[in-house]
């Protein structure tokens, strides 16, 4: 036992202390979130523009192009490995960049925007017809219905699933390495190459993604019930 | 219809990606646009000590960083260091993201085909890294062994060169663990591939001289790290260099002149022992 403690002390002290190592996880805890951050940001927009164009030409038989380049897009991304759409939008695609975070949260953005749409394309559908077809009869426009009435209550019905996507961003943010990003995972690996003791830096990791992910859950939870005060069941 | 479309979409998005593919293969890290920039970018992987590591500040140092630093001298430009996985580094030489791959890497006749290669500024040898009460001496003593390898190192391509059938080699013999029941295991990092030694998943670890030793040197590790021989008892050997984008002929001078002046002065040698005796 007190082996043990004392394996765990001198594993603590070279991963962490040692050549203020501790700097290093907490500059790719900080690249983590950020790419996290901003990549959920482009995701949410992107995703729910390309859901609406997908909802509208299906129902009104318009913007047929639009939405075969919608359908083009999610194929490809939700066909293909997040790692390789970060390699191929970094030496390819992104290439002009130079800031490769910027990179990295592109690539998620784009990513995560296939999965949103999705998601908030169920969400819509999920909407009955019905308020759709009181909101134009109240003279509304197509566009402010959508806006104001069915949005609202889609993007309620689909909170849980976004939730689920946010947590799955953060964790993929994880691939980041094979660009010359510094995150968290990365930070790890480097640390792990000089102490050579591979068990303590992922177990170190793996707490601090935990810890994020059950913050993050925390605040979807607070959402939801903020959500489900209108509700009158 | 519906297959139609999509067989449709996928061939334009192939089609699409050929573009841009082409597109960007023009990239060249010329001498003149370095030096015109001021700056000169390495990629590397620094989770090879000594040669590329995490040092005192967070900084990425070692002995291909210390040679960098003197080839920037040369050319009166700074050094910007790019971090990246190592199976990464040849394509973004290849693609001109950056001018010059140094991350220990061996010279293969593979990689030769995909950018060139300076002259070679250190050898090394391929070690086997294994517990301390196994007894294996040569790449004999691995047949029906599990062993593990750095991903893309000279380890994974020398065992797995072992592993081939006379006629996916160049030598038109089978190789010397085909079919004895050996097992290649690829992993991201030689660490992490040793670690497995220790949960009883291999039996030995193939990967270069110093990080060898670095591993089997760790306290309490269990671990100890044996000179890999053929049969006939000669070494597998190999020889480190830079790369460069293929063509990139004025570069490769100013690289070579630099790293000819640093082993005629014995400057290698120094940074080698000077990132060694530190730990």
């Amino acid at each position: 036992m007190e082996a043990f403690f004392d394996y765990l002390a001198t594993s603590f002290y070279n991963t962490f202390i040692y050549q203020n190592r501790y700097l290093l996880f907490l500059e790719g805890l900080g690249n983590t979130i950020l790419i996290a951050i901003f990549a959920t940001l482009i995701g949410v927009i992107l995703g729910i523009l390309v859901a609406i164009v997908r909802v509208y030409s299906a129902q009104t038989g318009k913007l047929k192009w639009l939405d075969w380049i919608c359908s083009v897009y999610l194929a490809v991304i939700r066909g293909t490995p997040t790692v390789v759409q970060l390699m191929i939008a970094y030496f390819m695609i992104f290439s002009f960049i130079d800031n490769t975070i910027l990179v990295s949260v592109l690539a998620f953005g784009i990513n995560s925007g296939a999965y949103v749409a999705e998601i908030v394309r169920g969400g819509i559908l999920s909407v009955d017809k019905g308020q759709t077809e009181a909101g134009r009869s109240l003279g509304l426009s197509a566009a402010t219905t959508m806006r104001s009435i069915v949005l609202p209550q889609a993007f309620k019905s689909c909170l849980p699933s976004l939730g689920n996507e946010f947590i799955t961003i953060l964790k993929e943010t994880s691939v980041a390495g094979y660009i010359p990003v510094m995150d968290l995972t990365k930070a790890a690996d480097l640390v792990r190459s000089r102490t050579m003791d591979p068990f303590f830096s992922l177990i170190s990791i793996a707490l601090v993604y935990l810890v994020l992910v059950l913050g993050m859950n925390a605040i979807f939870k607070a959402i939801e019930r903020r959500m489900a005060k209108s509700d009158r069941r | 219809m519906k297959i139609t479309k999509t067989i449709l979409a996928m061939s334009l998005a192939a089609v699409m990606a050929m573009g841009v593919l082409s597109g960007c293969s023009s990239d060249q890290q010329s001498l003149e646009k370095i030096k015109e920039s001021g700056e000169i970018v390495m990629y590397t992987n620094a989770e090879f000590a000594p040669f590329e590591y995490i040092g005192d500040n967070n900084e990425i140092v070692g002995v291909d960083v210390d040679i960098a630093k003197e080839l920037a001298k040369d050319l009166g430009v700074e050094l910007k260091i790019e971090n990246v996985k190592f199976d990464t580094i040849i394509g973004a030489i290849q693609t001109g993201k950056g001018a010059f791959g140094a991350a220990g890497i061996t010279v293969t006749p593979e990689r030769e085909e995909q950018v060139d290669f300076s002259v070679k500024y250190v050898k090394s040898k391929q070690y086997i890294v294994q517990k301390t009460d196994s007894n294996f001496n040569t790449i004999d003593d691995l047949k029906g062994k599990q062993i593990g390898v750095q991903l893309g190192t000279t380890g994974d391509l020398t065992i797995d060169d072992a592993l081939m059938a006379a006629a996916d080699r160049e030598d038109g013999t089978d190789g010397i663990l085909y079919n004895s029941g050996a097992v290649l295991n690829q992993y991201n990092s030689a660490p992490l591939a040793a670690a497995d030694i220790g949960t009883g998943k291999l039996d030995a670890v193939v990967v270069d001289e110093l990080p060898a030793q670095a591993i089997a040197n760790r306290e309490n590790s269990g671990l100890k790290a044996v000179e890999m021989k053929y049969s006939d008892g000669s070494t597998v050997e190999e020889e480190y260099a830079f790369c460069v984008q293929k063509g990139n002929t004025e570069l490769l001078e100013a690289i070579n002149n630099t790293l000819e002046r640093l082993m005629a002065e014995g400057k290698i040698d120094e940074y080698v022992l000077n990132h060694t005796t530190q730990e």
